[in-house]
């Protein structure tokens, strides 16, 4: 039934539909109107689960880690600092084998403090082991969420939804909530046997000497090299159920005959393809590839949908500090080294710390990546402010 | 499940604490380790913080648990085993004892906020602290609980600061069942465990555990060092009970702290000539106030 809802409400009750039986959160700003939603839903009696209000985002992760090892479906949502100071529990439950599913309202990290959108949270976990799936709208990020924890019981490795914070999980859009009736159709009850439990007693979270450990990194890699057919067969499933097609690995718009294409994730794809639009108006032909999920990287996707493309520029809202773009570097990477040499691909950061993405700013970058090849370049600077020696 | 009498002061010995594990010899944390879980019986969840309990008990693929054990990080026991016991009960499983537990700098130090946060939740589990008084497992240095003048490698000329007192911070969330005890006295401690097993809610249980390695003592007095630390006024054994001191144990003939300090390595420089008495007299004040406190 198609609502006009805000993003972080439809997560709440797309999250309901998925009966997690353990919910564990810390409010932090743009997070806190999913957690709300869903503390309401619990204290109302309309999902059976137990909602535990914790006293840190440590805990919160701590918390839906001894859960799901107790064989209950969790969830936990955070942002930003949240998530960095989850980050510990985050490898964890990864290396644990734990299928959680987290939101990440993507927001900027401190200092200098920012309550606003940047996608340098979940970048900086992004070597976790938890797959990491994007959303462009709130429509995609509800159905994410149902995907998520389907891929997640599917290959016991943890799911992050990323939604861009403000942009996303406060704008009210119109979002399609699934008949809760569909979602039990489509998510079976989660049955895990390697839990703790009395009647089967085991060790879970042993320590692996040097004889061990290594094995286990690479067991986890190649869960989450496998995890790609996962995805891909949720997401296609998703479509035949539901009829929207969300998820998978990656997406293209008026890539054929584009001489340009621009590489993105999140909510600024909205920006992109109207201005793509508009190009096209003006006899302009840009593609778009957009990335659902990060992680696991859709290497072999990207090589296959951009091998006859020669320039490629990339937009992101995060960066390796001391190296440059982080996306940028994982597109590159793409390619094998013999292609490398005659392809163009350029490196943009924009929006860190919410700063807008505007169409002006847009056109300015596609215009300049005709001429040149631009190594990296911060979008839309203030150069007057950089002059400013307080700053 | 209420015990009867006959039950509480049964000692249980049913090696689901299974030897072959790679503690040094005398360790008292991994005798307490063995009473607590045989005290709790099969139908118990341990879930452990990272130290030294973890790592001589749970090296893959030869762990000795024989009840499910749950390990993740050293800070977080607490919230992992509410998340445990969240789970049993969003899915009706149960009931199960679910035993927390750590050494004192994953309690008291790192795993603090933790700890308090189940408290204050009211989860129905039970923590026990293994107090070696110092970080161990990464070879001695201090940690909150290192008692006033012992040496550690972070404070090589002995400690400045008392301990800090968990089991009353405990009791002032408003927890209904806190306990003090020691690995001398089997049946004390695992009456203890018993009985906070059969009270809903969260409990504590702060076990005094020697360590041979960090306090320089040898293994075989490991039951004797434990004594005079009660007999000297040094570790006080009590309950607190709905918010009450009770069964504060009493002291048949007290003894100077000077008798406990002596056994020990880490308290040697205050014995050498020409060292200040003025520690010495401190920890015995200590000791007099902790008499006077518990009535011992």
């Amino acid at each position: 039934m198609l609502k006009q809802i805000e993003g972080s409400y439809a997560v709440a009750d797309v999250v309901a539909m998925c009966r997690p039986n353990v919910i564990s959160a810390y409010p932090i700003t743009p997070q806190t109107h999913i957690v709300e939603g869903l503390a309401l839903i619990v204290d109302e009696g309309r999902l059976e689960a137990e909602f535990v209000n914790v006293e840190s985002e440590f805990s919160a992760a701590s918390v839906v880690l001894g859960a799901s090892a107790a064989g209950a479906r969790t969830y936990t949502a955070t942002t930003s600092q949240g998530l960095l100071l989850m980050s510990e529990v985050i490898y964890c439950i990864a290396g644990m084998r734990l299928p959680v599913v987290l939101t990440c309202a993507n927001r900027a990290i401190s200092a200098p403090l920012s309550i606003w959108n940047d996608q340098q949270d979940s970048m900086a976990l992004r070597d976790a082991g938890w797959i990491q799936l994007h959303a462009e709208d709130n429509q995609e990020a509800a159905d994410l969420h149902i995907q998520a924890f389907k891929i997640a019981e599917q290959t016991y490795l943890p799911v992050m939804v990323c939604m861009d914070g403000f942009i996303l999980t406060h704008a009210f859009e119109p979002v399609d909530l699934p008949d809760p009736k569909e979602v039990d159709a489509f998510l079976p009850p989660f049955k895990p046997t390697n839990i703790v439990d009395p009647r089967w007693p085991r060790g879970i979270g042993l320590f692996a000497d040097p004889r061990f450990y290594m094995e286990t990194r690479y067991i986890l890699h190649r869960a989450m090299e496998k995890s790609e057919t996962t995805i891909k067969e949720v997401s296609s499933d998703f479509t035949k159920k539901f009829g929207r097609d969300s998820g998978g690995f990656l997406k293209t718009y008026n890539l054929k005959g584009a001489d340009l294409v621009i590489v993105s994730m999140g909510s600024v794809v909205g920006t992109i393809k109207d201005l793509i639009d508009q190009l096209k108006e003006e006899g302009k032909n840009v593609g778009l590839l957009q990335i659902c999920s990060y992680r696991p990287f859709p290497r072999k996707e990207i090589y296959n949908v951009l091998k006859d493309k020669m320039n490629i520029v990339v937009l992101e809202k995060s960066i390796s500090l001391g190296r440059g773009g982080i996306l940028a570097s994982d597109v590159r990477w793409s390619f094998p080294r013999a292609e490398k040499k005659d392809r163009n691909i350029s490196s943009f950061i924009a929006g860190l710390g919410g700063r807008n993405i505007t169409q002006d700013d847009l056109r300015y970058m596609v215009e300049k990546v005709e001429k040149e090849t631009v190594e990296l370049e911060f979008l839309g600077l203030n150069k007057d402010l950089i002059a400013k020696k307080d700053l | 499940m209420k015990n009867t009498a006959q039950e509480l002061e049964r000692v249980e010995k049913k090696d689901l604490f299974a030897s072959g594990h790679r503690a040094c010899g005398g360790c008292g944390q991994a005798l307490a380790a063995r009473l607590v879980a045989d005290a709790a019986g099969e139908n118990t969840i341990a879930c452990v913080a990272t130290g030294c309990l973890e790592v001589f008990s749970s090296p893959y693929p030869d762990p000795a648990w024989r009840i499910p054990f749950l390990h993740s990080l050293f800070e977080n026991a607490s919230a992992v085993a509410s998340g445990v016991e969240a789970a049993y009960k969003a899915l009706n499983k149960g009931p199960v004892n679910i035993i927390a537990q750590g050494g004192d700098g994953s309690t008291a130090d790192i795993g603090f906020q933790s700890i308090s946060g189940m408290f204050e939740r009211g989860h129905n589990v039970l923590y026990v602290c293994y107090d070696n008084e110092a970080y161990m497992n990464t070879g001695v240095q201090r940690s909150s609980f290192t008692p006033l003048g012992a040496r550690t490698t972070t404070t090589p000329l002995g400690n400045k600061t008392r301990k800090k007192n968990l089991p009353l911070l405990a009791a002032d969330h408003g927890i209904p069942y806190v306990a003090t005890a020691t690995v001398d006295d089997y049946r004390d401690l695992q009456k203890k465990v018993k009985t906070a097993l059969s009270i809903e809610g969260p409990k504590y249980i702060h076990v005094l555990a020697p360590c041979p390695l960090g306090w320089g003592h040898h293994g075989e007095i490991t039951i004797q060092i434990c004594r005079l630390a009660k007999d000297t006024g040094l570790f006080p054994i009590y309950e607190i009970i709905d918010g009450k001191i009770t069964n504060a144990k009493k002291i048949p003939v007290k003894v100077p702290v000077e008798e406990y300090l002596k056994l020990q390595g880490r308290f040697s420089h205050l014995f050498k000539k020409g060292a200040p008495s003025e520690v010495l007299a401190e920890i015995q004040e200590i000791a007099n106030q902790n008499i006077e406190r518990f009535n011992l």
